[in-house]
């Protein structure tokens, strides 16, 4: 019934789906969602540099996101700007770089929709393996480090104070980001990645009243938009990654409804 | 037994420094085991500033600190929790160390926010907070406990039971305990060795002995220097507005 096509796109979005559902609670958490942005948009530079030297586009996206990091936290230590001005500063100009390079390499054919918004045809059975891959290692990074990246989220001080050592956790959490933005670029694209970081955890605050059961929730709903938004994308013929956003927005928007009812049956 | 066995931090000469203003300076201190540290002093005198330098949060500009606890605690003064993180409080009494679910309800008891249990964080009272804030240092048995003012929020009655909890700790754990407070009757009553900052130590000793001194009567004015003495003594030194020694 599918294409072979079809299903790798299925297995390797559910993978992506499962690691963003933590990192997309601790980005909402942190109130980093701009940062996912900035990581997300400087991506394009990343698959600009893979293709003009010819780099494995993943490899070449996490350095950039990691470089961009890097930067803000050095910028926000030499200049008075504050935190969201830095980040804008420095997602439009990779962005722009990412895209004037790219005017450069008419040698190259581009699909540049499909780098923007994601493309399923592109997924090859090495992008599976890397999805996997490289997702089981985030998320085992992140299971050894999760107790001082939790604790530091509640109170930075707190942490540190009990042994934490929160600057470490937090270092490496910023390249766990960088990490799944550079495995899912090619599934969601670069404009949308933030979205599948955000929205299934935006889902599960809703519905949700401890962290694990947020975490889960996220994963399950991540997977479920993945899921859905892929047969919609063949269905009707659309970009992959708009058409797992919109999903994931449908699913955020029915899980207002609990909150309604709740919020309805306080009042009386 | 050897005194050395018992101390817990030892902060030298030490000070931090922001934007080239100094903070504190010249903050030398000693907490050991089974003993109450106190540091009292007027809004940005520092206490915070060194009970961080204390905890290893922040570095300290100048002098040394020697740690050698193996396992602190800290109720910070203020901490706010984002709407955005559903914690309930069980989550956050295992926030850095796993304690089983028997301890937490034990610790959650003797602050008395038992029934709070599966209630989200943000739900709950200040006072009904610092009571958990408390109950979570308590849980960790630590062997130097750090209070940042805190009993703020909580109702009269509960203070004095959560500063008779605190001695009671103190003993029981024989944990070294630094606290900063502004009630001068449980300072004067319960602790063994009190601080007066106001950027600097102003003076430092036995309560006894402080409430004699002329430091201290100077920051905390006449009237509530009286309540706890009747001595006076001479000024030895007078402060600037930004709390450094007038020369």
């Amino acid at each position: 019934m599918f294409d072979d096509f079809f299903i790798r796109a299925l297995v390797a979005g559910v993978g992506i789906a499962i690691v963003a559902g933590p990192l997309g609670c601790l980005v909402i958490w942190r109130r980093l969602s701009y940062f996912g942005d900035t990581l997300s948009h400087s991506a394009l530079l990343g698959v600009t540099l893979a293709y003009s030297f010819s780099l494995n586009i993943a490899f070449s996206v996490f350095v950039i996101s990691a470089v961009v990091a890097l930067l803000l936290v050095s910028l926000q230590k030499r200049t008075k700007l504050a935190g969201d001005s830095l980040l804008g500063l420095l997602a439009h100009s990779t962005l722009a770089i990412g895209l004037v390079l790219i005017g450069f390499l008419s040698y190259i054919r581009f699909d540049l929709m499909g780098l923007l918004f994601g493309d399923i045809l592109a997924v090859t059975t090495a992008d599976i393996g890397l999805v996997w891959i490289g997702g089981s290692i985030i998320l085992i990074i992140l299971y050894f480090i999760w107790k001082s990246l939790f604790s530091a989220t509640v109170n930075y001080d707190l942490s540190a104070a009990e042994g934490m050592r929160p600057e470490v956790s937090n270092f490496i959490f910023t390249l766990l980001l960088a990490g799944v933005i550079a495995l899912s670029i090619k599934m969601i694209g670069a404009l949308l990645i933030t979205g599948l970081l955000l929205i299934p955890a935006a889902i599960a605050r809703n519905i949700s009243s401890s962290p694990r059961q947020m975490i889960i929730i996220a994963i399950l709903s991540g997977i479920l938009s993945v899921v859905v938004g892929l047969f919609a994308s063949l269905e009707i013929n659309t970009s992959s990654g708009p058409s797992i956003i919109v999903v994931a927005l449908i699913l955020f928007i029915i899980s207002l409804v609990p909150l309604e009812i709740k919020g309805q049956l306080q009042k009386r | 037994m050897n005194e050395n066995n018992n101390l817990l931090v030892r902060l030298k000469d030490c000070g931090v420094q922001k934007s080239s203003k100094w903070i504190v300076k010249g903050i030398s201190l000693e907490i050991h085991k089974g003993k109450i540290v106190t540091l009292i002093g007027p809004n940005g005198s520092g206490k915070t500033t060194t009970a961080k330098m204390a905890l290893n949060i922040l570095k300290s500009d100048e002098g040394s600190i020697e740690n050698y606890s193996t396992k602190m605690a800290y109720v910070p003064q203020k901490i706010s929790i984002d709407w955005t993180m559903p914690l309930r409080v069980i989550d956050f009494m295992n926030l850095t160390s796993h304690i089983n679910k028997d301890e937490i309800i034990e610790a959650l008891e003797l602050t008395g926010v038992q029934h709070l249990i599966y209630n989200e964080i943000h739900n709950l009272s200040g006072g009904e907070f610092q009571r958990v804030l408390i109950a979570r240092a308590i849980a960790k048995k630590p062997d130097l406990l750090v209070l940042d003012e805190p009993v703020q929020g909580v109702d009269f009655n509960g203070e004095i039971a959560l500063y008779n909890l605190i001695k009671e700790i103190c003993t029981k754990l024989n944990c070294g305990i630094l606290l900063i407070s502004h009630d001068l009757h449980f300072v004067m009553s319960a602790t063994d060795h009190v601080i007066c900052l106001n950027g600097h130590i102003c003076c430092s000793g036995s309560p006894k002995s402080i409430v004699k001194n002329s430091s201290y009567i100077e920051l905390f004015g006449e009237h509530n220097a009286a309540t706890l003495s009747l001595y006076q003594h001479e000024h030895d030194h007078s402060h600037q507005t930004d709390g450094s020694v007038k020369s």
